[in-house]
């Protein structure tokens, strides 16, 4: 009994590293992945912004975006949809997904609404467009429907669906969707104790909401803003399809200089890209600081 | 007159009936229990009382005023939940101090309140620790302080034991009932644990689907249990069927052996009825007393569990539970021998039939024959 | 408590008007390819096309994606959550980039990247490109995937199943392919369709490497025929939606148990 006591304490340090090799062996087509598919192609954009194109370290890439008002156009129309979506989104979002979640409604609409917002949020892009214009273009079902039975034209309010506010409209489609999703599990989240437990203390529905509802909520919603916001800022298809390849956002600006149709600036366009993940970067930054600042009662 | 009486509560949800028709009068400053399984409409009376539902037909008065019309923030009832539901985003004095806050209290009297809530559950010391920080028997502690702090008409406790340890349990049990003394506050207990129940409470209502089944003192609940339900509930009771002899005379036979009662029969010679005795009230060895009833049967499985060993002796069809203190001099029966058990007459307790027939789980010691 | 649902009934009402608008308006557009009358000639016409080529090249790819998704994902849970925790924040993390990173700064690395005269040329062929799309898409599909495999293994005793199945000699691809995966199956299905979904929808990636996949196709359909567009869109959203339905299906199991926070 002792022998295989010793024979075991022997052999586990041994058989512990061969697990411990077995892991790393498989663990190692994700890393080989990432670094191929994600990390490298990230670092040689932003190693390419950096130089010139003869490969001498250069800020002049960085520089020629703040000389080009289209480009610097363009990032700031993109910040403002992503903006606008992402907000707008985002409180239309917890507004439905409340409605689902807590609303006492008919127990066949939650599943029914979440497949829904399921199919929305993945049908961006080109369709998507095309569903838009088929409804609010000049030809659209709902513009003309308006103009024959309301009188009202839509092109006389000033809207047009392949402008800056029609793209907005297009891409709440899958924003609002996309923020029920992600914002549902959280609400299932606030125990029904809580309100309760309140109530019985005196508190209305909205002491509720201001001071246990909404701040147990707050990471989420940031969190969940963050991730609309990077949605929008790096979508092309449905804008592209919508109101064309002229339509001035950083994405198909970009698009615009890979396909050498502008410029042909190989490494502005390394530039442009590092402006794209910059500000990704910081939003997603921005989240993880307010969720260390906001999250003092939670692990 | 009654602090708070209950008159002819009715509820269903859609077509089912939860709770039919009850009716309970609770004296200034009583602790009274709800027992039963789960699913027995304890929780929804409960609720009804906090507000939270709203009962089919019947009123609530509390105090002489009725409630059932006011929303659950003007009824001035305290609520402790069995998942603790302190607010995680707030520490423990805010969680306290918010009934306060929400009244409009001025910052130097909320101060005091909470701390002397805090003083008072032993907690002074985390008043700015976080819900997460603290452990289970803490958090309920707090949700039990963040109660009272108001000064409620009525404390409402919905299984507040139950997600904790059972050593944690015990004690604040205790203190739960100590507090309640102390402030003489009325208060509505809400368990499936009878132990619970009966350490606790000045009177126990036991529940089954929907209805109360028996309401009294402990001491009644575990002595004289009216219906089936509550001695399959209460307690671990052994439940026989016995046939009628003679109702004149009280004699009943067990599996062949007849034996007399002090308990009243209903029932005419011949019909069966439901008869229960419990393991404490059982001995083993021949009967010295004429009238004790005397059965004899087969030791069936002996369990040492300590102060007392418990034997199982098997009549046939039956099997019955004794309990016996453990004395070092007598060693039980071994397996497979012939006992004889014997009991007193008035500890034979003949049940009402209430129709129904109570959870299989339950009867704890039901003959698995039968 | 029943005032609650009025407000709620009010802002689903709203909701569907606004998500119903684009479909009713691509419906009854796509019925009108004929003048003067509502027809199905437009999805005559599209199923009479090359219609079919492009959807089974999406299809293909889409297939190919969740395979390589799972053979890469599955071993990373699974040692990630068994013996090499301490990598966890940086596979999450990781996991994560795709969704911070757009898909068109990530196309545009491929292509300078893998150029047809780099150690790689990956775009030097048409095989190679379809090679490079897949991982694209990997890539893509990779926050999703993993999060449903990661908390799809949460919800089964990865360790014990392990042990047991190990003490009775099986090898380790045998543990992970044969008794893990097929206990997280409804989780690798869930990502599975949702892998489908964004596959079958994308176009930026497949535009820039010159794929003929769906997205593609259907822009290019619309410079010739918009009633065939709308019709395409109308199938491509009724595809998501059986994806999705699907994926709800199977993924209902796992939402009894709840992970922990």
């Amino acid at each position: 009994m002792t022998a295989i006591a010793a024979a075991a304490t022997v052999a586990k340090p041994a058989r512990r590293l061969s697990s411990t090799t077995l892991a790393l062996i498989g663990v190692t087509p994700f890393f080989v992945f990432a670094l191929m598919f994600l990390i490298f192609p990230t670092i040689i954009l932003v190693f390419g912004a950096f130089v010139d194109q003869s490969g001498n370290p250069t800020l002049n890439n960085i520089y020629k975006i703040f000389q080009n008002p289209t480009l610097v156009d363009a990032y700031v129309v993109s910040l403002k949809v992503s903006l606008i979506t992402a907000v707008g989104g985002a409180i239309l979002g917890l507004a439905l997904a409340q409605a689902i979640v807590l609303g006492n409604l008919p127990r066949w609409m939650r599943p029914a609404v979440s497949t829904f917002c399921g199919v929305a949020s993945n049908f961006a892009g080109v369709p998507l467009a095309f569903a838009f214009i088929a409804s609010i273009g000049p030809r659209g079902l709902l513009t003309l429907w308006l103009s024959d039975y309301l009188g009202i034209s839509l092109r006389a309010l000033g809207f047009s669906v392949i402008s800056f506010w029609g793209v907005v409209l297009a891409y709440l489609f899958f924003e609002i969707p996309l923020m029920v999703l992600i914002i549902a599990p959280a609400l299932d989240g606030l125990k029904r104790e809580w309100r309760e437990a309140a109530t019985t203390l005196g508190a209305t529905s909205l002491d509720y909401w201001r001071h246990i509802g909404l701040p147990v909520l707050w990471p989420s919603l940031v969190g969940s803003t963050v991730l609309l916001f990077a949605n929008s800022f790096g979508a092309i298809a449905t804008a592209y399809a919508l109101a064309g390849p002229g339509f001035n956002i950083i994405t198909i600006q970009l698009n615009n200089q890979i396909r050498g149709d502008v410029l042909h600036d190989q490494n502005l366009g390394y530039a442009i890209a590092l402006g794209m993940i910059v500000i990704t970067g910081v939003s997603n930054g921005l989240y993880i600081w307010l969720r260390e600042r906001g999250e003092r009662w939670t692990r | 007159m009654a602090y708070l009486e209950l008159k002819s509560i009715k509820k269903s949800f859609g077509p089912v009936p939860v709770v039919k028709s009850f009716d309970l009068a609770v004296d200034k400053g009583e602790f009274v229990s709800f027992l039963g399984p789960s699913g027995c409409g304890k929780t929804t009376v409960l609720r009804m009382i906090a507000g939270f539902e709203a009962a089919s037909s019947g009123t609530i008065e509390v105090d002489g005023q009725e409630i059932s019309n006011l929303p659950p923030a003007k009824r001035k009832i305290g609520m402790v939940f069995q998942a603790y539901a302190l607010f995680p985003n707030m520490t423990v004095a805010q969680n306290v101090g918010f009934g306060l806050k929400l009244a409009g209290y001025p910052a130097d009297q909320m101060k005091a309140r909470v701390g002397e809530m805090l003083e008072m559950i032993k907690l002074p010391h985390l008043g700015d620790r976080y819900p997460y920080q603290l452990s289970g028997g803490q958090q309920q502690r707090v949700a039990l302080a963040r109660a009272l702090a108001v000064r409620p008409k009525i404390l409402l406790l919905d299984e507040p034991l139950s997600a904790l340890d059972a050593k944690i349990r015990v004690s604040l049990r205790e203190e739960i009932r100590s507090l309640q003394r102390q402030m003489g506050i009325t208060t509505i207990f809400v368990t499936h644990d009878q132990e619970e129940a009966l350490s606790i409470s000045d009177r126990i209502v036991v529940m089954y689907e929907g209805a109360a089944d028996q309401i009294g003192t402990p001491f009644e609940i575990y002595n004289t249990p009216k219906t089936t339900f509550v001695a399959s509930f209460v307690g671990t009771l052994n439940l026989l069927e016995a046939t009628v002899v003679d109702p004149g005379l009280s004699r009943l036979s067990i599996d062949g052996h007849e034996v007399t009662t002090t308990s009243a029969i209903a029932a005419a010679a011949g019909a069966k009825c439901s008869v229960a005795l419990r393991p404490e009230a059982l001995a083993l060895g021949s009967a010295r007393e004429s009238d004790r009833n005397q059965m004899i049967g087969t030791a069936e499985e002996i369990s040492f569990l300590g102060a007392v060993v418990r034997i199982r002796v098997r009549f046939g069809a039956h099997a019955v539970s004794i309990d016996t203190f453990n004395d070092p001099n007598t060693p039980p029966p071994l397996r497979g021998t012939r006992v004889a058990v014997t009991f007193r007459r008035e500890d034979l307790l003949v049940l009402e039939s209430t129709g129904r027939r109570p959870d299989a789980r339950l009867v704890q010691l039901e003959p698995e024959l039968a | 408590m029943k005032k609650s649902s009025l407000g709620a009934w009010i802002a689903v009402v709203i909701a569907a008007l606004y998500f119903l608008m684009p479909l009713v308006g691509a419906a009854e557009f796509s019925l009108r390819m004929i003048r003067g009358i509502y027809s199905f000639e437009a999805y005559k016409v599209v199923f009479s096309t090359v219609f079919e080529d492009t959807f089974l090249f999406s299809s293909v790819i889409a297939l190919l994606t969740i395979a390589v998704s799972v053979l890469i994902v599955v071993p990373t849970v699974y040692f990630v959550q068994l013996r090499l925790r301490r990598l966890r924040p940086i596979v999450e993390f990781i996991t994560l980039l795709p969704l911070v990173i757009p898909a068109i700064v990530l196309v545009f690395g491929y292509i300078r990247l893998y150029n047809s005269s780099s150690w790689l040329p990956l775009t030097g062929s048409v095989m190679a490109t379809n090679i490079l799309l897949l991982f694209a898409y990997v890539a893509l599909a990779l926050p999703y995937m993993y999060r449903a495999i990661d908390s799809g293994m949460r919800t089964v005793d990865v360790r014990t199943l392990t042990e047991a199945a190990e003490s009775l000699g099986a090898s380790l691809p045998t543990v992970i392919f044969h008794i893990i995966l097929p206990n997280v199956r409804s989780a690798v299905l869930s990502g599975a369709f949702l892998t489908f979904a964004i596959v079958l929808g994308e176009f930026t990636m497949a535009n820039l490497l010159n794929r003929p996949v769906f997205g593609v196709y259907l822009v290019d359909a619309n410079e010739h025929s918009p009633y065939e567009a709308a019709a395409l869109s109308l199938i491509a959203f009724l595809i998501t939606w059986a994806c999705m339905g699907l994926m709800q299906y199977f993924g209902r199991d796992r939402r009894a148990a709840k992970p922990g926070t």
